[in-house]
């Protein structure tokens, strides 16, 4: 437990709370990630902006505290290129597939007591950690 | 205050939120999925301060309208299905692949790394791809739209 940062972690989840908070509140939407971007990607006719301006806010802080704090950015894992790609295909397809990723299932959801985001979530979670455990402990520690 | 302008500080709140948590740092993510190797828990605080906040706003919604919006846009299935199960299980094994989940994959954007620009595009790749099965598919196949699904936005299912 050597990395383990509880203080920021708890704070920056408290972040995010409020920003899902904010969302359901004023704009009675859900701040689930997978499902705004690709309302991006796609648009729908009256459904694209607010999407876009929460993806602008997104990217837009990302690169203030990119310019501010490199190293809160750092990938710290070794993988191919190849590997990211596959990665990013996965992440892509299966959120969409299960209709939410780790802020829709993992924090919404679960808030919300959903049972399909309970079983979204213990699913991510056991094939990320089987997957980690393939690739660390079994391919031979590619950290 | 239009709600246009809410998402977009809800969006820059989220992304802190995500950098202070830890969540942009791909080794940081597979160190709290390595339950067998040296674990960092750090991810389960940016979760448990994440639920602890919004858990009891997400009590308030439904009882009266969105402060800036007509009607709550909430999923309101509760089955579960082989999609759901099969979605999330990819999903997993792609976020222990690359050690990014949406959020910090856009967010990161902003700081231009090239393994997160490949990671993204692939990303909305799979989404472009995921779209193109689901609307190709047979209507009696087990790709065939959902009663239960409606468009994004509307009273929708979608996370």
């Amino acid at each position: 437990m050597a990395n383990f940062t509880p203080w920021a972690s708890l704070a920056g989840g408290m972040l995010i709370g409020v920003s899902a908070s904010l969302m359901l509140l004023f704009n009675g939407k859900i701040a689930g990630i997978s499902g705004i971007v690709a309302g991006v990607l796609a648009p729908a006719r009256g459904d694209a902006l607010w999407r876009l301006a929460f993806v602008t806010g997104l990217i837009g802080a990302g690169a203030a505290l990119g310019a501010a704090i490199p190293w809160a950015f750092a990938i710290g894992i070794d993988r191919s290129t190849g590997e990211f790609a596959a990665a990013g295909l996965l992440v892509g397809f299966g959120s969409r597939l299960g209709n939410g990723c780790t802020s829709g299932h993992g924090v919404c959801g679960m808030s919300r007591g959903s049972r399909r985001s309970l079983a979204a979530t213990a699913t991510f979670m056991i094939t990320g950690a089987a997957t980690v455990y393939v690739i660390n402990h079994v391919l031979g520690g590619a950290r | 205050m239009s709600g246009v302008t809410v998402s977009f500080l809800s969006g820059l709140i989220f992304a802190v939120g995500l950098v202070a948590g830890g969540m942009t740092q791909p080794a940081k993510v597979t160190g709290f999925l390595d339950f067998s190797g040296n674990w960092d828990p750090s991810l389960a605080m940016v979760m448990i301060g994440a639920i602890a906040v919004y858990a009891p706003f997400s009590r308030l919604a439904g009882r009266s309208r969105p402060i800036l919006a007509r009607a709550y846009s909430l999923p309101t299935r509760t089955d579960i299905d082989w999609r759901l199960i099969a979605g999330a299980a990819l999903f997993g094994i792609g976020w222990g692949m690359g050690g990014l989940c949406p959020g910090p994959a856009v967010v990161s954007l902003g700081a231009g790394h090239p393994p997160v620009l490949v990671f993204a595009l692939a990303m909305a790749a799979g989404m472009y791809l995921y779209k193109l099965v689901e609307t190709r598919a047979p209507a009696a196949g087990d790709f065939a739209p959902r009663p239960a699904d409606v468009p994004m936005g509307a009273q929708g299912t979608d996370y």
